[in-house]
């Protein structure tokens, strides 16, 4: 293992189990809403750290920008203005890779190796064996990999896999200056988002709660949301995010079955070879036309 | 076999050279498609890219192979099309086939140029090809996908799967039934039939061809 601290859980298109042998601690990245100021230092830590550079866009009007995540921009700020009950509102999501349970880009991979899934729980791409097919895209419940035009490969938040290895925490958690992004155990998380939660609900948002994602296996990357009741408030942000059943229907029982189906026609065709013989000119037909051989 | 002897004037043309020629391109090309689809489809199959120069070549040729199969196929659609029109006779002859796989041809109906059977796996074939084709666009993500919402690429990516399974099923029944029924392999290879071939499988075409029985 190049990273002990990097165990895996899962391995795309790997059908045995990849070496997981040590449990590492399972980490989240929790984002609260209600504390971010939208400053997108987040966004330039992050390319900063991976060492990527987004082309300098045009103004469409609104403060997104990019206007949407790249092989780039692994996170992007959406900042979407909402009446609710309050009078007008700004809620402003940092948005990128969930780092899902049970990762809808891992499942629909065909590329072993490309897509894993450490015991920490951050999924990562490893770009050296990905084949570009996209199949990831099609996967994720939350339209986040990217295609390269560069080179063909997909691009995503890593959870600054590399920075976590060392016990360091992701850029964007490093640089936030509000405190809006924290990182630890999960269990550390959980307790520190119930306490925000508490005291969004004493200062009147009464609907405040947790964004984890229980649909795709519980998420690692989480959300304080002061409405959890309307996720799509946050620019369209799914409200029972799940791998689409025609995900699972593609990677799930269609894979084996297909695969036995055909072998067992295979050997079907074997036996009835060697059981009734072939089908052959029969002799009443072979002596009306002797003068032919 | 010498070409004298596939020359031979008493035997019957069945295949001509470019139908046979037409027949070969598009099988190869199918096997092309196939290993380089099969080894996007399952990881039990991931190791047959390394014929095809790796993960990514695989991913690049393999729809230009499925492009290559409908071009070739298209062609031999337009060529046997009207040959393979099912009659009263095809219908009960599929009816039948049970017989027929167990040996017992006494009560088969009169095939013509193709039986039932055959003509049957020409349309399924055609579908599976058509469906192939429109989902392949679809799920092919460097050129097109990006015109598509996710739910129609997912949709597609299914009916993808669905559709190759059953053409190499059909495939694989097509290429047994040509090595169970002697000398039809023959028939595509070097084009002409003996006559007693033509009059067991297929009397129809046999009559038709000699004039026979008119």
């Amino acid at each position: 293992m190049a990273l002990q601290s990097l165990d895996i859980t899962r391995r795309s298109a790997t059908t045995t189990p990849p070496p997981g042998q040590r449990e590492t601690l399972e980490v989240v990245k929790l984002i609260d809403v209600s504390k971010c100021i939208g400053c997108k230092a987040c966004q330039v830590a992050c390319m900063e750290w991976n060492d990527t550079r987004d082309v300098v866009g045009t103004n469409h009007g609104v403060l997104d920008n990019p206007p949407d995540l790249t092989e780039n921009s692994w996170t992007v700020m959406r900042y979407s203005e909402v009446e609710t009950e309050r009078g007008l509102e700004w809620l402003i999501r940092k948005d990128g890779c969930m780092h899902c349970g049970d990762p809808g880009c891992l499942k629909a991979c065909p590329a072993p190796g490309a897509i894993v899934q450490y015991s920490n729980g951050i999924v990562d791409f490893h770009e050296e064996n990905c084949i570009g097919c996209g199949y990831c895209i099609t996967g994720c419940p939350f339209d986040i990999p990217r295609l390269s035009k560069k080179d063909g490969k997909v691009y995503k938040c890593t959870l600054c896999s590399d920075r976590v290895a060392a016990g360091l925490e992701p850029a964007c958690v490093k640089t936030c200056p509000t405190g809006a992004i924290v990182f630890g155990s999960r269990e550390d998380m959980l307790g520190h988002a119930d306490e925000r939660i508490e005291d969004l609900k004493s200062r009147g948002y009464a609907k405040a709660g947790l964004y984890d994602g229980t649909g795709v296996g519980g998420t690692h990357v989480m959300y304080v949301l002061q409405h959890a009741d309307r996720p799509e408030l946050y620019n369209g942000l799914a409200k029972d995010p799940s791998i689409s059943p025609m995900v699972a229907l593609w990677k799930g029982i269609a894979k084996p079955l297909a695969s036995y189906a055909v072998a067992l026609g295979i050997l079907g065709a074997i036996i009835h070879y060697v059981t009734k013989g072939p089908n052959e000119v029969s002799e009443e037909n072979e002596n009306e036309f002797k003068d032919e051989q | 076999m010498s070409s004298k002897m596939n020359n031979d004037p008493k035997k019957l043309l069945r295949y001509t050279p470019s139908e046979r020629a037409n027949h070969w391109l598009t099988a190869m090309c199918f096997i092309l498609t196939a290993l380089t689809g099969l080894s996007l489809y399952h990881p039990f199959f991931y190791p047959l890219s390394l014929w095809f120069g790796g993960g990514v070549w695989t991913r690049i040729l393999h729809p230009f192979f499925g492009a290559a199969i409908v071009l070739f196929f298209g062609v031999m659609y337009a060529r046997f099309r009207q040959h393979n029109v099912m009659n009263e006779a095809d219908w009960e002859w599929v009816r039948r086939a049970r017989e027929l796989v167990n040996s017992d041809d006494r009560n088969m109906p009169e095939a013509g140029k193709f039986n039932g059977g055959q003509k049957l796996v020409f349309w399924l074939t055609a579908a599976c090809i058509l469906l192939l084709l429109l989902s392949g666009i679809v799920i092919w993500r460097v050129y097109f996908s990006f015109l598509f919402p996710i739910g129609l690429i997912r949709f597609a990516a299914v009916i993808h799967a669905i559709s190759a399974t059953l053409l190499i099923a059909l495939i694989a029944f097509h290429i047994y039934a040509a090595v169970w029924t002697k000398e039809s392999l023959s028939a595509m290879v070097y084009g002409r039939v003996r006559r007693a071939w033509a009059k067991q499988h297929h009397p129809l075409w046999f009559r038709r061809m000699t004039g026979e029985g008119k």
